[in-house]
């Protein structure tokens, strides 16, 4: 079974694909120019406390994202 | 004469490449966003001069910031780019170079941090990628040099391409494609630094990280700069500037205007290089032997913390703090740096995307962030008066700064916007870059403070000598004495505070102040305006009405505070 999470639901170094963004054009665009977008491999590096940024490892790239924003990125994890 | 860009993703190296190209000294750092504003310089290639732009770093050709839109502007006057690509993030970088290609000008590719490669397990096949991009693509390491010359010898190498793609989709698609005929990842183990890296960002062992960081810089720099001014300055002030200056005012009769200008007035019959206030004496005085150890100590950690890359992990870790002061995390590099200098602070509040956020950073940071110079004078003369009076400003200040914070994320519409920041990898800080930055900062505040702080002392002297201090000191007495129980002449330090913070806090020395009155007439020289230079900055940055607002809050909150501080502390 495959489970779908989205980033803060993530456990520390775990990783999954990203299989969906769900925000507008705007957002989409400008994590995808960063690097995150929709079937990336990321793994989960670090979450701040009271719901803050999570940070996150795609390919060599580290990369914070507020909470809200991680939200909407929805990651397939294989079991 | 040709143009030739230099573009690419935030943080890749292209000011380094840039400084290896023209020699031209710019700062570089470990954190995306350095390069904030254009910079332009000239190489020579055979014959032809050729003017080098560095670009601010950008993730696309569709501005989504300030420093983006720069960069998109720069495009269409260009002739060439050299598109630094960061070697070790082939795909990410990858997006900008097609879109690059897809513009009608000629491009050369830099593959950059090339050393890094090999130690991240990245093999990448340059003469494969050459033959599909069909521009020319040269390995680089902008730190060492290694490549810049075969970079510059390629320069007329460089072509259009006639790339077309019609979607983001395609262009990925046509990424993914290259990526996978060109690179091959090696595994590999974690390295020391990567380890560092995990322990700094990981909350558990982040913020203990981050205090001891914050905690052991402020050691340092306590550290060095006490140490330059006790064992280098002092002594060479009053062992050797001193009797000079003693045979000058004997020359000049120890009395008159000359006398008054230069040398200032005698304490006790004798110069004291703090409170004579001549431009030979205290205006040398002050910004050599009282901040400039500062200064230098300030930037020598700064430096190396840039360097390092810490300054993004520290903001992700301060981002709910900072977002309940209606800013995120990344705000913190604008209050750093502002810390040495509130100029380049002011113009690093273009890291914030918004006009809401960039207000109240700019605000926060004018009110609440004294610069360097101004701490090393509070430091040194409230500091005589005992430790605790030091730390009943910087607490006032760092109180202020969250209620202020607080207050105008309430009142002003709008929400703060997340962070969405890249964190670079540690870097091992290079000697040679670090003390080249430290120098260029260093000149800067000789360069810049000096004038005005002769100008400062230059116009007190003739505003007092003109009896227009006693008409202000009757005018303005009301507030300074029934509010914040200061006296009158309080409004000399306020008057040269638009001038010079420094030599503003240097002219409380002189007036016999209670401890009490000093505490007060240092937290005020702090909040009530901002420095001309500074002022400057925000009216660029925030536009007039903008800054009017934040002025008025400033003179509303130094109001405030300096009668608050009077009534709640106890007279000593």
């Amino acid at each position: 079974m495959d489970d779908f999470k989205t980033l803060p639901e993530l456990k520390l170094g775990e990783s999954g694909v990203i299989i969906d963004i769900q925000g507008g054009a705007g957002l989409v665009r400008h994590l995808e120019s960063l690097g995150v977008r929709v079937g990336k491999r990321v793994t989960k590096i670090s979450a701040q406390f009271w719901r803050g940024p999570q940070v996150i490892k795609i390919d060599n790239i580290q990369i914070a994202l507020g909470f809200g924003m991680s939200k909407r990125i929805l990651v397939e994890v294989k079991k | 004469m040709r143009k030739v860009l230099l573009m690419g993703n935030p943080n890749v190296g292209k000011s380094a490449i840039f400084s290896r190209l023209t020699g031209a000294k710019v700062i570089i750092s470990n954190y995306p966003g350095t390069t904030i504003e254009f910079t332009q310089g000239y190489l020579r290639l055979g014959e032809e001069k050729i003017q080098v732009l560095d670009v601010p770093g950008t993730y696309t050709l569709e501005p989504l910031t300030k420093a983006e839109e720069i960069a998109c502007l720069m495009l269409k006057k260009g002739d060439l780019v050299i598109n630094i690509v960061d070697a070790t993030n082939l795909e990410r970088n990858l997006y900008l170079t097609l879109q690059l290609l897809e513009k009608n000008i000629p491009v050369i590719v830099a593959l950059n941090m090339w050393d890094d490669t090999k130690h991240k397990g990245i093999e990448i096949d340059v003469e494969k990628l050459e033959e599909i991009l069909a521009v020319p693509v040269v390995p680089t390491c902008g730190l060492t040099g290694e490549g810049v010359r075969h970079l510059v010898e390629r320069f007329n190498e460089a072509k259009t391409s006639s790339l077309k793609l019609a979607s983001d989709k395609e262009r990925w698609a046509e990424i993914g494609k290259i990526v996978s005929e060109v690179q091959k990842l090696h595994h590999r183990h974690h390295t020391f630094l990567e380890t560092l890296e995990d322990l700094s960002i990981k909350p558990l062992s982040g913020i203990p990280v981050a205090l001891g960081v914050i905690y052991v810089s402020f050691k340092i720099i306590r550290f060095i700069g006490e140490g330059l001014i006790g064992n280098v300055f002092e002594p060479f002030f009053e062992s050797l500037w001193l009797p000079l200056m003693t045979r000058l005012s004997q020359f000049l009769g120890q009395s008159g205007f000359l006398h008054n200008i230069l040398i200032g007035h005698l304490i006790e019959g004798e110069i004291d290089f703090g409170m004579s206030f001549g431009l030979l004496t205290t205006g040398l005085f002050v910004p050599f032997a009282m901040v400039l150890p500062y200064i230098f100590s300030f930037y020598l950690i700064l430096g190396l913390l840039e360097d390092w890359g810490y300054l993004p992990r520290l903001a992700v870790l301060v981002d709910n703090i900072m977002h309940r002061l209606g800013l995120h995390g990344y705000a913190i590099v604008p209050m750093i740096l502002g810390l040495g200098c509130n100029v380049p602070g002011g113009l690093a509040t273009r890291l914030l995307e918004g006009r809401r956020e960039k207000f109240i950073a700019a605000t926060l940071m004018a009110i609440a962030v004294p610069c360097m110079a101004q701490i090393a004078m509070i430091v040194g003369l409230v500091g005589e008066r005992g430790g605790q009076y030091v730390a009943v400003v910087f607490l006032t200040l760092i109180l202020l700064w969250l209620i202020l914070g607080r207050i105008l994320h309430r009142i002003l519409r709008g929400e703060s916007p997340e962070l969405i920041l890249e964190i670079p990898p540690y870097r091992k800080p290079q000697i040679l870059a670090v003390i080249k930055k430290l120098w260029m900062r260093t000149r800067a505040f000789l360069l810049s403070a000096i004038p005005y702080v002769l100008l400062g002392i230059l116009v007190v002297n003739i505003l007092y000598t003109l009896k227009v201090i006693e008409l202000l000191a009757k005018l303005f007495a009301p507030v300074l004495s029934s509010l914040w129980g200061l006296p009158s002449e309080v409004v000399s330090a306020l008057l040269v505070g638009f001038l010079r913070k420094d030599v503003a806090v240097g002219m409380l020395g002189p007036l016999n102040l209670t401890t009490k009155q000093l505490v007060i007439g240092s937290t005020i020289l702090a909040i009530y305006f901002p420095c001309v230079a500074t002022f400057v900055v925000l009216i660029r940055e925030l536009g007039i009405k903008d800054t009017l607002k934040s002025t008025i809050i400033m003179m509303a909150v130094a109001l405030l505070v300096g009668s608050l501080l009077n009534l709640i502390l106890p007279n000593i």
